[in-house]
């Protein structure tokens, strides 16, 4: 139970005044980000972490995480009531949550929604409080060797297990990796691909990258479509959450399952977009009357949310275990880390331990009171779509602006982010996903850093990889899991002609 | 169904239309995208040479992780390069319509502008700039509203981080006449 008393500590760190301002603050400005169009968890969350480079770490990551939470919870709210997902994550929700909506039953699948994103990052936070202490403590013995290991499992598994085109996710991951290295080389102090400019020698910095891929890109996609809108404004009564939240246990096989496949699906590189349609899928299937699903039942709402959040919560545990994220988001937070000075991996429960516990700690308050707020507030957050998107896409752009300038103060990354930010819609448009660009760019350094660490250690032997059973077998995993197509499709091929004909 | 006061309705007058024909298919800017990615490839693993790419007496030196990683982007590009000019699925996707790159146009060339004016009068002026202009312009919402609503942004930004939180930005010379 040395969890229990650590996460005692964690509470007794956060509750101060100040920080639970600012998680209010976080939590008001991530509902506004989710519901928003054009606005998404991860670039939320980059525009804003420019307001916390002044704060102690602490009271960074409490806001900074507030507002995640918060993007999470508003991303239901245009789903629900304006069949409009905020944020791809909440597609799964319009299934039937829209169609609860017009059948005048928007408060119950707002209250429902909510509800179940609470039960799934509750699972996740407890998964975290007594996982993450273990894992972190036993990745304590890791060496360079070790340590490459996973990120060359994390790269892998991204490649292979991913739903896009195979070369499209390599030139993605490649591509980030190029660029985390660009400037000065920290191993030898040597500049490479700078191309004798002054500017390029600070490298290209992560954040700058982000806000511009996510955020500037997400408003010329927004742009493209059409605008308008129509839906249903709701208000939330105490008599329908407490008829919702009586009706809850009856469902616990549904959220237990999507919480379950939330976490997994958070941890390994799946992310919530994957584990919100699972989710979703599965209580299809193991329902009693599928046929009912897409018509505004309240188990469909139930499973997508329970597993977004789950996932989107579950993602912060590699990153506080490893240093290695588990979702775009994830790695913006790590990005923050680096910023305020901290050294991500398994020595930050050793060495900030405020900071740590009172990171888990926020997540708990942090759900119960965004709970509390969405809960009263929606009708308020709805009509916030009534403002028209040509005054929010200018404020969007000024917000990035000032975002990637404050990061290093200097006009070349606006230029920078204005040119990630075409990358990112001409990526975007024809596929190629930018989670692993993220990814790679923010592991890059370390990835090499490990690799050659290790070279040098084992005197350029590559066999160092398998020298003993604990990185022999996790690289031998990674090798797998890159292959892992080719390797289904062979089972499948040995498999099938084994299999008695039907 | 018509509006009551239980629905919210947001009408968008200068949507793009549905029938605008193409400007560009899916596989000529995938070309583009994988012709423009090799040009970088290589461009990385010439410069890459140069530093250094094999191996010393401590172990790989500082071009020899990226100079792979320029092989894998390059490979990686040349297959979906390949793959355009053998396509499994006889439909070609649009890119982007007439209208809809006009649309993003109207959001890309005053981003441009505001980046250029950055430069020259700060950061503060060129956003009151920015979300006037566009607002007025883009929007067709009426000019007082899209001034005020202008003034009052740049304004709570300049008190949020000049002020309030210490994130200095590029000023220029209409904060210089208030001192800062």
């Amino acid at each position: 139970m040395e969890a229990f008393g650590l996460l005692v500590y964690g509470f007794s760190v956060l509750l101060t005044w100040k920080i639970l301002a600012l998680m209010m603050v976080g939590l008001t400005l991530g509902i506004f980000v989710g519901v928003l169009p054009g606005l998404g968890g991860p670039n939320g969350v980059a525009i804003l972490l420019p307001l916390t480079f002044t704060m102690d770490p602490t009271s960074a990551i409490v806001m900074l995480s507030c507002i995640y939470w918060g993007a999470l919870f508003g991303g239901a709210i245009t789903s629900i009531l304006f069949n409009i997902p905020g944020e791809a994550w909440s597609v799964a929700t319009t299934f039937d949550g829209y169609p609860m909506a017009q059948q005048g039953k928007a408060a119950e699948a707002l209250t429902a929604a909510f509800t179940s994103s609470f039960v799934g990052s509750l699972v996740a936070v407890l998964l975290i409080t007594f996982l993450a202490p273990g894992i972190a403590s036993f990745a304590l013995r890791f060496g360079p060797p070790e340590f490459f290991a996973v990120y060359l499992l994390t790269f892998c598994s991204f490649v292979g297990l991913g739903r896009e085109e195979k070369h499209k996710t390599l030139i993605s991951m490649t591509l980030g990796l190029l660029l985390a290295g660009v400037g000065m080389d920290t191993v030898s102090g040597q500049l490479r691909m700078t191309f004798g400019s002054n500017d390029l020698l600070r490298g290209i910095n992560f954040l700058v990258a982000v806000i511009g891929l996510f955020g500037i890109s997400e408003i010329m996609l927004t742009m493209e479509e059409r605008l308008a809108l129509r839906g249903h404004a709701a208000r939330i009564s105490l008599r329908v959450v407490l008829k919702v939240w009586k009706e809850l246990p009856r469902y616990w096989m549904t959220l237990l399952r999507s919480s379950v496949i939330g976490c997994w699906l958070g941890i390994t590189p799946g992310g919530a977009i994957a584990a919100s349609f699972m989710g979703y899928n599965l209580a299809k299937r193991f329902s009693k009357d599928p046929d009912s699903f897409g018509k505004g039942r309240i188990e469909g709402v139930f499973a997508p949310e329970t597993a977004a959040h789950a996932s989107g919560t579950s993602a912060l545990l590699p990153m506080l275990a490893l240093g290695i994220p588990g979702s775009g988001t994830a790695a913006i937070l790590l990005g923050g880390l680096m910023v305020w000075g901290l050294n991500p991996g398994p020595l930050l429960f050793v060495e900030h331990k405020g900071f740590v516990w009172g990171l888990i700690a926020s997540m708990y308050l942090g759900n119960v009171v965004g709970l509390l707020l969405v809960l009263t507030t929606v009708p308020f957050f709805a009509a916030v779509l009534r403002v028209p998107f040509s005054a929010i896409a200018p404020m969007i752009v000024v917000s990035c602006a000032i975002g990637a300038f404050a990061i290093q103060n200097a006009m070349f990354d606006i230029w920078l982010m204005l040119g990630f930010g075409v990358v990112g819609y001409v990526f975007k448009k024809i596929g190629i996903p930018l989670a692993p660009f993220t990814l790679a760019l923010v592991l890059g350094n370390r990835a090499e850093d490990a690799f050659r660490l290790s070279m040098i250690g084992a005197g350029g032997d590559m066999r160092v990889f398998w020298s003993n059973s604990l990185v022999g077998s996790i690289t031998t995993l990674a090798l797998i899991l890159l292959f892992w197509p080719l390797i289904s499709r062979a089972i499948e091929r040995i498999v099938r002609p084994l299999q008695p004909a039907r | 169904m018509s509006p009551s006061k239980d629905e919210i309705v947001v009408e968008d007058p200068s949507a793009p239309a549905s029938d605008s024909p193409a400007l560009a298919s899916n596989r000529a800017v995938e070309i583009a995208v994988s012709l423009a990615l090799l040009g970088l490839a290589a461009l990385l693993a010439l410069d890459n040479r140069r530093t250094g790419m094999s191996w010393d007496s401590t172990g790989p030196q500082a071009g020899y992780f990226p100079f792979y990683l320029s092989v894998i982007l390059a490979a990686a590009s040349l297959f979906g390069l390949v793959k355009q000019f053998f396509p499994r699925k006889p439909a070609d996707k649009t890119f982007v319509t007439r209208a809809q790159f006009g649309r993003v146009l109207q959001v890309f060339a005053p981003t441009l502008a505001f980046c250029l004016a950055t430069q020259w009068l700060g950061l503060y002026v060129a956003s009151f700039l920015l979300i006037a202009g566009f607002m007025a312009w883009v929007g067709r919402i009426a000019v007082w509203k899209s001034l005020l609503t202008a003034l009052l942004f740049s304004l709570a930004m300049f008190v949020t981080f000049e002020i309030a939180f210490d994130v200095i930005m590029p000023k220029g010379p209409v904060e210089a006449l208030f001192g800062h």
